[in-house]
């Protein structure tokens, strides 16, 4: 909580934003989005989107987890459907993109809530234990189930097209992944200010002191499942359409775990957080091959071994942060702010 | 008949070495609730190791093993210290995440030393085929199910007879409670750690042995789920018979029903059992106050 801040009226009261410090950081962040594709080279573009897509599983993932307190290991999986509810869709029936994005969005929506059904007698690692299972089932249903999903053959899905302009460059994909990723986000925002968001927290710290004050769990913890899946599903359906090819190696149990570390390194129930941890956690393998490219006249035998330091090093990056900052990188944003709206007084 | 006896010999020495990988992690879970998704590393360690030892500096397989254990006991209490005693009274999704990123390195540093190519283990065990009621099966197999019920009946004695066994249970049913009788928690951690780091090491072996030495054996870690939650998460006798009943289903639902079904349907046995009886056969009921 900022101190010094006085609210006179329920417009102020309501604001999203409070501090004059906040609004310039908005506005700053949204002439950065405006500007970056311009600006960037077409590498940076893939990067962006493949971070747009991310913060978008990320807050869903982030609903369920960080808000809610279900722990999910079924991200993978319903991304998957997602992906390949899209994808068939578009590919093989001919529906428009939009079209079919939304209705991947409500099939996984549906379908986490039938898979948050343990949740209401599960909780904790329990209910860890029963995504998991839920991811491994999915999964394997995707590679099985030949005639609608093409078991592991690869589906390829024609490129978007929106007001003419089709959507096979990350320069024009770019508007559309971070439009939806602004929208999501305002909706999270403003979903925790709504009476269904302070159930979920409510849930999330107590779940039966929630249901004794009046906190109808069932219906309650199936909605989380069905809003964060219809956001998982969003970003699923939104790879695919990226891609323009969906392989189910895309979406194994690595997957859940990448997402998990996401938002627990960006910081659990925060959307900051999940922009944090999207940013961090796609960025940091990129970074990671790149040093050792760069190494690799000092030290030749690091060439070889980038994937393997790029999976140590994301073990030893969650490791570390839960050990030292389990609150992510949302607190060491928050110390930084604080560090300099305090100086030189900052005790 | 042939096919169902030769299935159930394979499904009972399979569910002998599943059982054995989940012995560590009951072992775990009972004396400190923490979930190790790392048990498939410690696995797949111990089964480098062992090659390391055996197959790589030529020691005769007695010492080889002796030496594997000695490494993964180690293995077992540096992360016990490193990892897990930071992670006391962190809720339980930073304790899932930090076994999630534990398993990542371990795997990451066994690929990086052995490479990400299966190798063939020197047999320490000879796989000659045993002929049993008309069915023929490797004698290293018959081995994982002797090896299983002779650390089941270790532990079983360790538990109700030894020291550390009994404080183990009591640190297992309070921590606080033994904590003021003078047990020393840290102390039960860390000897958790080590053994179901050492039993793994064993299973490890083998496994390796039947089916050589790869980072596949990793995929241990996520089929022990289906046995421990069948067996009850906090008990050893469940282990071992989960390990068994879902070593059975796999090679039933494999033999006779084929595709691919074996490799889910545990997982839908999993979630079955989890909404019928989320205890499990033999474990032990808690009851949540607010």
């Amino acid at each position: 909580m900022i101190s010094g801040i006085f609210h006179t009226t329920y417009e102020q009261d309501m604001a999203l934003r409070t501090s004059h410090a906040q609004k310039v950081r908005l506005v700053i962040l949204v002439l950065f989005l405006l500007a970056f594709p311009f600006f960037a080279n077409r590498y940076a573009l893939t990067l962006a989107n493949q971070i747009g897509i991310a913060v978008i599983g990320a807050i869903g993932l982030n609903i369920l987890v960080g808000y809610t307190g279900q722990i999910s290991l079924g991200q993978g999986g319903f991304m998957a459907i997602g992906a390949y509810t899209a994808g068939i869709l578009t590919a093989r029936m001919g529906v428009p993109w939009w079209a079919s994005t939304l209705i991947a969005c409500f099939a996984t929506a549906g379908i986490g809530a039938i898979f948050g059904i343990p949740s209401l007698r599960l909780k904790g690692l329990y209910l860890a234990i029963a995504t998991l299972a839920a991811q491994e089932i999915i999964l394997w249903v995707v590679t099985h189930w030949k005639v609608v999903t093409g078991g592991v053959d690869a589906l390829v899905v024609p490129n978007p097209e929106l007001f003419g302009l089709r959507m096979n460059t990350d320069f024009n994909f770019y508007w559309l992944v971070w439009a939806l990723v602004i929208v999501v986000t305002l909706a999270t925002v403003n979903l925790f200010r709504t009476h269904y968001g302070r159930a979920f927290t409510a849930i999330r710290d107590q779940d039966i002191a929630a249901s004794v004050m009046g906190v109808d769990l069932f219906k309650y913890k199936l909605l989380a499942f069905a809003i964060s899946s219809f956001l998982v599903g969003l970003a699923g359906a939104l790879t695919a359409h990226y891609r323009s090819i969906v392989t189910w190696e895309r979406f194994t149990i690595d997957v859940s775990v990448l997402y998990l570390a996401m938002i627990i390194i960006g910081g659990l129930g925060r959307v900051t957080g999940s922009y944090l941890g999207a940013i961090f956690m796609t960025l940091l393998p990129v970074v990671l091959s790149n040093l050792g490219r760069a190494l690799k006249g000092v030290f030749p035998i690091v060439e070889a071994l980038i994937p393997f330091i790029q999976q140590a090093a994301f073990g030893l990056v969650i490791i570390l942060f839960l050990v030292f900052e389990p609150e992510g990188l949302n607190k060491i944003w928050k110390n930084i702010k604080d560090y300099f709206r305090l100086w030189p007084f900052s005790y | 008949m042939d096919l169902f006896i030769q299935l159930t010999l394979t499904g009972l020495t399979s569910g002998a070495i599943l059982a054995l990988a989940a012995l560590g992690f009951v072992l775990i879970y009972k004396s400190s609730d923490v979930i190790n998704f790392a048990q498939g590393e410690f696995l797949l360690i111990g089964a480098y190791v062992t090659y390391a030892m055996v197959g790589q500096l030529g020691l005769h397989w007695t010492i080889g093993m002796a030496l594997t254990v000695l490494v993964s006991v180690g293995l077992g209490v540096l992360v016990e210290r490193l990892v897990l005693r930071p992670m006391i009274g962190e809720p339980i999704i930073s304790v899932i995440m930090v076994t999630i990123g534990l398993s990542s390195l371990l795997k990451a540093i066994a690929s990086m030393i052995w490479g990400n190519t299966p190798q063939a283990f020197p047999p320490f065990i000879p796989s000659t085929p045993v002929k049993i009621l008309g069915a023929t099966i490797g004698q290293d197999r018959l081995w994982a199910i002797v090896v299983a019920f002779v650390l089941l009946g270790a532990f079983t004695f360790f538990f109700r007879r030894s020291r550390e066994g009994i404080a183990m249970r009591a640190v297992a049913d309070d921590q606080q409670a033994a904590l003021s009788m003078g047990i020393s928690v840290k102390k039960i951690f860390a000897w958790a750690w080590s053994i179901a780091a050492a039993t793994a090491a064993i299973g490890g072996a083998l496994v390796a042995n039947i089916v050589g030495v790869g980072p596949e054996l990793s995929h241990f870690g996520l089929r022990v789920f289906p046995v421990v939650i069948l067996g009850g998460l906090d008990s050893i006798p469940g282990a071992i018979i989960g390990g068994l009943i879902i070593g059975l289903l796999e090679q039933y639902t494999g033999g006779y029903l084929g595709n691919g079904l074996n490799q889910v349907l545990p997982f839908v046995a999993l979630i079955v059992i989890l909404m019928i009886r989320p205890t499990g056969l033999f474990g032990q009921e808690r009851i949540e106050r607010v």
